[in-house]
């Protein structure tokens, strides 16, 4: 699935190889775009016109573009490949008039509970009402009735109309409650992620690993266009999660309110200054899933997507050692989780104490970046 | 209807007033500017409606038409290409549909304009109790609309002009995101159609109380007077608290207070309780007097009385009562507890019961009559299938579970269009055309009526519909360009706005060539379904009717 994929942003890798050798020449760049394409798409190795299209585009106008998509470059290097998206999975599907198809077992339960439930009895309710009301005009037209009625009261309707309503609510009531209380009775969470909403892009944050963290911003519509992503969902950063694991998300804002909002997850969170909301997610099927900012935040409110990338364990692993590598954490470093993916919640719940109490605060080697807030204290 | 007026004896008492028809000794500039007559007075608002429904309408016209396609093609336009400009320039815009249409329409219209037409006449009242009081209402909602407009104007956010808030104001957009002295004027904006509307709600109090004929006692009083009294109780309980709220933003803004900003202890959601707190009233303040013209036009044009008045009345009663104790509906996203939303779950839920009791009564109060469908009737009917259509997506947006999913799509957008441009706004044509004769004296066109009904009925259904699927695929709500996949039911959105605009061409033809051409009104032109005193008076009224208080305590209770 993803390999396809892969071919489309060798180009962009070669590129950002290019910008990165700074004013060398194309030939020069040469080597260093083969020696990335191996880990890009292993199965396609860059013909020559490849490599000349990424030469020509490179000394144009594409160096500012590749600067930008350096991480992607670098994490190329390390392993890791982007995620292709699914066309019509985690996006809105084109003409879609139906929910977005769920992923988690929240979103399975709501998504059955409105298509299954709700939807059904709105639609009687409403075709009953309509069929009511064209009986009436047609059977009480003035053409075909002697004389008005005069009856103003009848006990029976009325106690009926009162009632049925009554109950067709109570029905609605339980599987609606049920639905409220298994969102708020997560599972034990495998990884904290910490999400922060700014004007107008999102901070990502991952404690349990000693602190990774980086911001996720759009693509342009050029770059989602060379890279085959949807423009106006795709970013530089998404947020990566294992497979399979319970992801416990921590929302809060640095500016103004946000909303963290994954349709396909059944999840949406307002990010508000001052207050850290949580919420949860669990998702089998590695791939990407979008969404967008879901409150008002100002000029750029509807230019800051969300796109969570699903990985498989192993790939998660290699991720956050990339990520790791790339932040100058020590991934054996005291108070890190150093199995990345699925941890026990009793080891994380280790790395936070242990990342909170300044006695055993972690020493990370090469702290360039600062890691988890937590570990301000032992600076 | 409710109440059955002795029509015999009040022709003799109109009669008698009939010399009186005009404002004799008046001139222009102390009849409209420094007016205290009612029916003056709902004119204006009238006017003043009709002109902030077509600034209002101009700017959601702009919008659809930049959502016709992805990218952005119509607000560079203003913006001499600057597409930051643009971005903000689309709040600016939803900011101001969305105040104009609340504030500066369908309130006026309703309340204002035929809230303080008909509610005296139809309690048998000379006038509102405090008229003067009627007049600093209006021009307090006009300077309110003035400042309003100035706020697009002069400097928000860094760089731009206008308050891009939206017209909820969340804080801390509204106090750190914009600097500049858009969001105050914007309050202050706020702050006076407030007072205008809390002003205008102790007028319409005490009227009710006080100024009703012998024999008009509060269960023979038509339910458009009902609707009244129990918005403006709304009104009364819930815009100090809007007032408040905004204070308090206003104070953040620019004397160092903290009461939304947790920098200094404050809670940017606390200011959502308020506003919500205020803003669910608001919008049953929108529609209830809504469902009085509703029930006035079925029971006229079915010549049969009201199904179950008591039943009716003490539906909206209730629906004002419970529209006071479910605001956080509108949080169910900020991070409440399970159980607070089970709770908001349940108490919204509730309101589907007596609103459910109000549509069955329309429906069982033309069951058995003799219906004809002149333009009124039309909007009637198309009000209550629109507001039922409305009403169950209102059901699905209650579930705090499902609205996780559905908060801030176009869902929502599809949801409350549905109640109000489709809801609110069909009833206030439905009674625009049901007294348009009984205000200007000049019989409107019932073809161009019949017209404008059907163009708009099949333009906002165009254009609201697909919202519906919009929400479902996940498009939020306020973002100015989207991901190509929302693209189609986009498009087809916006030529729905343009069948609904042409709609509004033949409604505003038929108004000009009714006032210059239409024929003389009758004093009653619906019937013997008509009981409700203002068809007893002359079209238009006398300037001042009822100087002998009409005796009604013969008049024979029709329920």
């Amino acid at each position: 699935m993803n390999k396809g994929w892969a071919l489309g942003l060798k180009g962009l890798a070669i590129a950002a190889a290019l910008s990165m050798a700074g004013g060398t020449l194309a030939q020069d760049a040469t080597p260093a775009a083969i020696s990335a394409a191996p880990a890009v798409a292993p199965v396609a190795p860059p013909t020559p016109a490849d490599v000349a299209a990424a030469a020509t585009a490179a000394s144009a106008s594409v160096a500012e573009t590749a600067a930008q998509h350096s991480a992607v470059q670098n994490d190329a290097i390390m392993g890791y490949t982007r995620t292709a998206p699914t066309d019509r999975i985690g996006q809105p599907v084109p003409k879609g008039i139906n929910l977005q198809e769920q992923f988690t077992p929240i979103g399975r339960e709501a998504k059955a509970l409105t298509e299954n439930i709700l939807n059904p009895i709105i639609g009687v309710i409403s075709i009953f009402v309509l069929g009511l009301m064209f009986w009436v005009v047609f059977r009480f037209r003035s053409g075909a009735v002697e004389a008005p009625s005069r009856t103003t009261h009848n006990f029976t309707i009325e106690v009926v109309w009162t009632l049925i309503p009554a109950l067709i609510l109570l029905f609605i009531a339980f599987p609606s409650f049920r639905l409220l209380a298994n969102q708020y009775s997560p599972p034990k969470a495998d990884l904290t992620v910490k999400v922060t909403g700014y004007q107008w892009y999102w901070g990502y944050e991952y404690p349990d690993y000693g602190g990774i963290s980086f911001d996720s911003v759009p693509l342009s519509k050029e770059d989602a266009a060379k890279e085959g992503t949807p423009y106006l969902l795709e970013v530089d950063n998404r947020l990566v999660v294992p497979a399979g694991a319970t992801v416990k998300v921590l929302v809060t804002a640095a500016d103004v309110l946000h909303s963290f909002a994954v349709p396909s997850f059944w999840v949406k969170m307002d990010a508000v200054p001052g207050k850290v909301n949580e919420t949860w997610f669990k998702v089998d099927r590695p791939g990407v899933y979008y969404g967008q900012c879901s409150e008002l935040c100002g000029t750029k409110h509807g230019f800051m997507p969300i796109a969570v990338e699903v990985l498989s364990p192993d790939d998660f692993k290699r991720w956050v050692r990339m990520k790791q590598a790339q932040d100058g954490i020590d991934p054996t470093g005291p108070g890190i989780a150093l199995e990345p993916t699925p941890v026990s919640p009793a080891t994380a719940a280790a790395a936070v104490r242990a990342a909170i109490a300044p006695s055993t605060a972690p020493q990370i080697a090469n702290t360039e970046a600062p890691a988890a807030p937590a570990a301000a204290p032992a600076a | 209807m409710a109440t059955t007026a002795d029509t015999v004896a009040l022709k003799a008492h109109d009669d008698e007033h009939a010399h009186d028809s005009h404002a004799h000794g008046l001139s222009f500039f102390q009849r409209w500017f420094l007016s205290t007559n009612h029916k003056d007075i709902g004119t204006l608002y009238l006017i003043f409606a009709i002109f902030a429904g077509i600034v209002g309408g101009a700017l959601s016209g702009f919008m659809r038409w930049e959502l016709a396609n992805p990218g952005m093609q119509v607000l560079p336009w203003f913006t001499e290409g600057n597409i930051d400009a643009a971005y903000h320039l689309w709040n600016v815009f939803i900011t101001a549909h969305g105040v104009i249409m609340v504030f500066f329409m369908v309130m006026p219209a309703l309340i204002g304009g035929f809230g303080n037409w008909f509610v005296p006449i139809m309690i048998g009242a000379p006038d509102m109790a405090f008229p003067r009081m009627n007049n600093i209402s209006y021009w307090l909602t006009t300077t309110a609309f003035i400042l309003l407009g100035a706020s697009m104007f002069v400097p928000g956010p860094p760089g731009f002009d206008g308050a891009g808030t939206g017209w909820t104001v969340y804080p801390p957009l509204s106090t750190s995101g914009h600097p500049g002295p858009a969001v105050d004027l914007a309050i202050f904006s706020l702050h006076l159609a407030g007072a205008a509307s809390i002003l205008g709600a102790i007028n319409f109090i005490t009227t009710i109380f006080n100024m009703r004929a012998p024999g008009m006692t509060m269960h023979k009083m038509p339910l458009f007077v009902w609707s009244v009294l129990v918005t403006a109780f709304l009104l009364l309980l819930s815009l100090p608290v809007l007032a408040g709220a905004i204070t308090m933003l206003l104070t953040d803004r620019n004397f160092g207070t903290t009461f939304f900003d947790p920098a200094g202890g404050g809670d940017p959601v606390l200011y959502q309780h308020l506003f919500w707190f205020f803003g669910h009233p608001e919008v049953y303040i929108m529609i209830l007097p809504a469902f009085g013209i509703v029930s006035q036009v079925i029971s006229t044009f079915a010549r049969k009385p009201v199904f179950g008045y008591l039943g009716m009345a003490y539906a909206m009663v209730a629906i004002g009562f419970v529209g006071f104790i479910v605001w956080a509906h509108h949080m169910f996203t900020t991070g409440l507890s399970v159980n607070t939303k089970m709770y908001f779950t349940a108490a919204t839920m509730i309101i589907a019961v007596p609103t459910g009791i109000k549509i069955f009564s329309w429906i069982a109060t033309m069951w058995g009559g003799k219906m004809t469908f002149e333009t009124p009737m039309l909007w009637a009917l198309g009000f209550i299938f629109m507001f039922t259509v409305g009403g169950v997506t209102g059901i699905v947006l209650s579930n705090g579970g499902v609205d996780t999913y559905m908060h801030d799509t176009y869902y929502v957008v599809a949801h409350f269009h549905y109640v109000l441009s489709l809801g609110a706004v069909f009833g206030l044509f439905a009674g625009f055309y049901f007294w348009f004769g009984k205000m200007s004296g000049k019989n409107y066109n019932e073809f161009l009526g019949k017209v404008h009904f059907w163009v708009f009925f099949v333009g906002v259904n165009v254009l609201f519909f697909p919202m519906h699927f919009l929400g479902q695929d996940g498009m939020p709500r306020r973002i100015p360009d989207y991901p190509e996949a929302f693209a189609y039911w986009n498009q087809i959105a916006s030529w729905g706005y343009a069948i609904m605009l042409a709609g509004m061409a033949v409604f505003f033809v038929n108004i000009i060539w009714s006032l210059l051409a239409g024929k003389k009104a009758a004093a009653n032109p619906w019937g013997e379904g008509a009981t409700t005193l203002e068809w007893t008076l002359s079209s238009p009224p006398p300037f001042h009717q009822f100087e002998t208080v009409p005796d009604l305590t013969k008049a024979k209770s029709a329920h």
